[in-house]
């Protein structure tokens, strides 16, 4: 089967993959790239767990192909911290303990970055909903809400 | 609003403080490494050929078309596991039969379930692997299957396994039967206690069985070395568990099998059993490279898991005064292929909160043609609550008396029993229940259309064995290395245990999980004992190393031992003029007196306390749609101790959110042929954060006087009420009765007509 040369900007570096028609961002990014802090929960875009931003839109990494990135600029829970200094959002989940297990947290984090991009001050219930599509069975989802509103603000405190 | 009650602030220095989890960093920043997040050069990628029938006899396998397909190293059947006869009686609680984990790892004569494993390959890639499985040809016979556990107990079912005679009943059984077991408990006279009764509540329940839900798939891989010897990485709440199965069916030596533990992406306890494991490592030694396994989301559902679905049927009777003369319940749960559904638990739970003095119950333990069930979160219990918190709710509308009333009026209390005999020691309920009556939430107004709920949950936690290494290094910092994988922040928990004993900072301290071969055996994380029972061994660990530097400050100061006490970090001796000699500088003088100071714990540890937690929801059920909405919710737990209060909210929240899911939305559907038509998350629909609430919680601390710190276990006794408790709520907002779970819309609808 035939490959294609693709070339994307993964976490701000210019990388090159080649990839069948048919592979998917998720399979790109865990196999050919060896960037396994995407997650793989369910494969059909239901969990969230593999939630990266492309072009600056969450997305599911298991439902966009690989073939389709050529130029993208891709996001994922790794290039989140600035080397040792962890984003708002990280450290913000840290502080509340919104994380038991910690399979679901790549997906939550790049996920509400991409809310607080487009909205620096949600609602609760606008957290909730934009975080529908992330599903946690530890927690409850009660502290992961406290978080994200939390680091919304400090967000919002360090930008003005 | 989250509070803590009942304890001493001021006693200790970490216990009780929220710090933050040494696992945290690699989690948020995605370096953390689960199960299928090992790579392994020369790595082969395995897949499963799954039964697509409920129930048949297979014919054939024919693999030779697989086998021939280019990149296919290699096809593994039946005939490539051991098989192992049947386990005879007498039996414990927890049955683990390698005769029926033998067939259900690889299906031999008979497929017994849609997802049942009848074949599996190794391939170069997952690609060729999957084309693979399309080439081998299984001939079935296909058998009426069962799938309702009442049903499935009855004389004209469809039988699994015909050598399966029911133990337990009367009169006994003379044929064949789906049902395993009959378990059973009973106090009193329970005609003479209905005779007394002035009033008697009487329903029955149905429930589907739900799945653990945990996000990450099942994964692992195996290494089989040239010299015999296996090399084991899986995502599992037991690697010693893991271990010890896999060398019983392989038939090999325990010592040759090293497993460990992956990050773990969520349990809930389905990740206590065997798998692929045994299959891989097969694979992995026909090929000599390394194999590994990842489940899809559909067959984590069609294969693994669930929860049983039941039946249930009550009696409960009482005086007027509400106080409980008679109660009496069945309960039939679905064990699913193979018999070992928890019926001991499901006869604990049913009356064990309250003291009844006439009280029987009786569970039954029927196969039915689904995955075999694994434990779940106080597996047994939640079902077999939901059934008694519901027809005391409702005998104390019926005798018009408070909810929380009438079961302070019939709370079991210290130093009684169990319906099966467990003997409490101190226990929190009556505080529980008093912290429940005074929370605001239960005496707020509610809005039309809106239902108050109230359920209680009785939990009995585990011991057993723990092991620990703990290392003082030269200086100053010490490692802690537990056999349990961390499944909801033990590393958290142990290392403030270790600091607090230790009398110095948390960031000295380093917490990890050590493989097989490095430590004792410990048992699985699971059963709520890893805070107990290797917070035990880790206690013990850490005052063997004080032991030693209390010996090593006693050499250097010439004194004897016994006046030289350990206080706030450092070696003190009151008994003349010294400087008082601190951890780190004992840790460097260490070596180079006697040698590196360790301490070593591997215990069975007894004593575990039992938990009570009681729910308050809202809900506000939609009459057009029947749709329920969770509108608020309180759970007010005893912890014994809080180790990490947050930690112990989170284990509380995330069950109570489980539970609505239970009562709400989750089950399985099959269609006629008995095959599962929602393997996965869109049509099997856990809650999602829209749908839910903040959960506020109330850890009342009691503590367990079997631990240095209190400790009972937290993680299950808050979803043991839980679906009891909305279900509740639903039958409040609509004012009939609800006995089938889950209370989905259509069944609302229906109600309200």
């Amino acid at each position: 089967m035939k490959k294609y040369n693709i070339t994307a900007s993964v976490n701000g570096d210019e990388l090159d993959y080649s990839c069948y028609a048919d592979q998917t961002l998720l399979e790109v990014l865990r196999e050919n790239l060896q960037m396994t802090g995407t997650k793989n929960g369910c494969g059909s875009g239901d969990c969230g767990a593999c939630t990266v931003i492309v072009n600056k839109r969450p997305v599911n990494a298991c439902l966009i192909l690989g073939v389709e990135l050529e130029g993208a600029i891709i996001e994922t829970v790794e290039g989140l911290a600035e080397g040792s200094t962890l984003h708002p959002l990280q450290q913000k989940f840290l502080d509340h303990a919104a994380l038991q297990c910690g399979i679901c947290t790549p997906g939550f984090l790049t996920m509400s970055k991409a809310l607080l991009e487009r909205n620096p001050d949600p609602t609760e219930t606008e957290v909730r909903y934009a975080l529908a599509g992330n599903l946690c069975r530890c927690t409850g989802y009660d502290k992961i809400v406290r978080a994200v509103l939390d680091a919304a603000a400090e967000m919002r405190a360090n930008a003005s | 609003m989250n509070e803590i009650t009942n304890r001493d602030k001021n006693n200790f220095k970490w216990v009780g403080k929220n710090t933050q989890r040494p696992d945290g960093p690699d989690k948020v920043t995605g370096r953390a490494r689960y199960g299928d997040d090992m790579i392994v050069p020369g790595m082969l990628h395995g897949k499963t050929l799954r039964s697509p029938h409920a129930h048949a006899k297979i014919i054939s396998i024919d693999t030779s078309e697989a086998e021939a397909l280019s990149g296919v190293k290699a096809v593994v059947t039946y005939k490539d596991i051991p098989d192992h006869p049947l386990l005879a009686p007498p039996y414990g609680p927890m049955i683990t039969d390698f005769h029926d984990i033998s067939r259900n790892i690889m299906a031999r004569d008979k497929v017994f379930y849609d997802g049942h494993p009848v074949a599996a390959v190794a391939a170069t890639s997952e690609r060729i692997a999957k084309a693979a499985l399309l080439l081998i040809r299984v001939e079935y016979e296909i058998l009426p299957h069962v799938l309702d556990p009442f049903e499935a107990a009855g004389a004209d079912a469809p039988i699994l396994h015909d050598y399966q005679y029911t133990l337990g009943s009367d009169p006994k059984s003379s044929k064949p039967s789906n049902v395993f077991r009959v378990a059973s408990s009973e106090r009193g006279d329970l005609s003479k206690g209905f005779a007394e009764a002035e009033i008697i509540v009487e329903r029955e329940f149905r429930s589907q069985p739900v799945h653990q839900g945990y996000i990450e798939p099942q994964a692992l891989v195996a290494t089989a070395a040239a010299d015999g010897s296996v090399d084991l990485w899986t995502t599992t709440q037991g690697h010693f568990v893991i271990r010890g199965y896999c060398a019983r069916l392989l038939n090999m030596d325990m010592s040759s099998i090293r497993v460990t533990a992956s990050e773990i992406g969520g349990g809930f306890g389905g990740k206590n059993n065997l798998y692929s494991e045994p299959v891989a490592i097969r694979l992995s030694q026909k090929t000599g490279r390394p194999v590994r396994f990842v489940m899809t989301r559909s067959e984590v559902f069609r294969a693994t898991g669930p929860a049983s679905g039941t039946y249930s049927h009550l009696r409960i009777g009482a005086k007027k005064d509400g106080t409980i003369v008679a109660a009496e319940a069945t309960i039939y749960n679905q064990a699913g292929a193979f018999k070992g559904s928890p019926v001991g638990r499901s006869v604990d739970t049913f009356f064990s909160a309250y003291s009844i003095k006439n009280a029987k119950a009786t569970a039954y333990d029927v196969c039915v043609n689904r995955p075999k069930v694994a434990a779940y979160r106080a597996p047994g219990a939640p079902m077999a609550a939901l059934g008694a918190e519901l027809a005391i709710n409702e005998l104390a509308a019926k005798l018009a008396i408070d909810p929380i009333e009438i079961r302070l009026k019939n709370a079991v209390q210290d130093h009684e029993q169990s319906l099966s005999g467990v003997k409490f020691g101190r226990i929190g309920l009556n505080e529980v229940l008093v912290k429940a009556r005074e929370h605001p939430h239960y005496s707020a107004a509610l809005a039309e259309n809106q239902g108050r709920g109230f359920a209680l949950g009785y939990w009995m936690h585990g011991g057993g064995l723990s092991s620990v290494n703990a290392n003082l290094l030269d200086d100053g910092t010490v490692t802690i290395a537990t056999g349990n994988p961390d499944i909801g922040g033990s590393r958290s928990s142990m290392r403030v245990m270790a600091a607090e004993e230790l009398g110095v900072d948390i960031s000295l301290i380093k917490t990890i999980i050590a493989d097989t071969a490095s430590i004792g055996y410990s048992h699985l994380t699971a059963g709520s004992r890893t805070t107990f029972a290797t917070g035990l061994a880790v206690i013990n660990s850490v005052r063997e190393i004080i032991d030693k530097l209390r010996q090593l400050a006693a050499t250097k100061w010439d004194v004897p031992v016994e006046n030289v006490a350990w206080e706030a970090g450092q070696a003190v001796c009151h008994h003349g003029d010294f400087q008082a000699l601190s951890l780190k500088q004992l840790a460097s003088l260490a070596p180079k007196v006697g040698g590196a100071i360790a301490g070593h714990s591997e215990i069975n540890a007894t004593g575990a306390g039992a938990a009570f937690s009681a729910h308050i929801v809202d809900v506000e059920v939609d009459k057009e749609t029947g749709f329920t909405t969770p509108k608020r919710y309180t759970i007010i737990q005893d912890a014994g101790r809080a180790i990490s209060p947050d930690y112990v909210e989170g284990q509380m929240q995330g069950a109570a959110v489980q539970g609505i899911g239970w009562a709400l939305n989750e089950e399985y559907i099959y269609d006629h042929n008995g095959c599962l038509q929602n393997a996965g998350f869109l049509d099997y629909r856990m809650p999602v954060a829209s749908d839910v609430p903040m959960i506020d919680t109330v850890i009342v601390e009691v503590p367990n006087p079997n631990h240095p710190y209190g400790v009972r276990g937290v993680g299950e006794p808050p979803l043991v009420p839980a679906p009891a408790a909305v279900a509740n709520a639903v039958e409040n907002a609509i004012g009939k009765r609800m006995g089938v779970l889950p209370l989905s819309p259509p069944k609302i609808l229906q109600a309200l007509k």
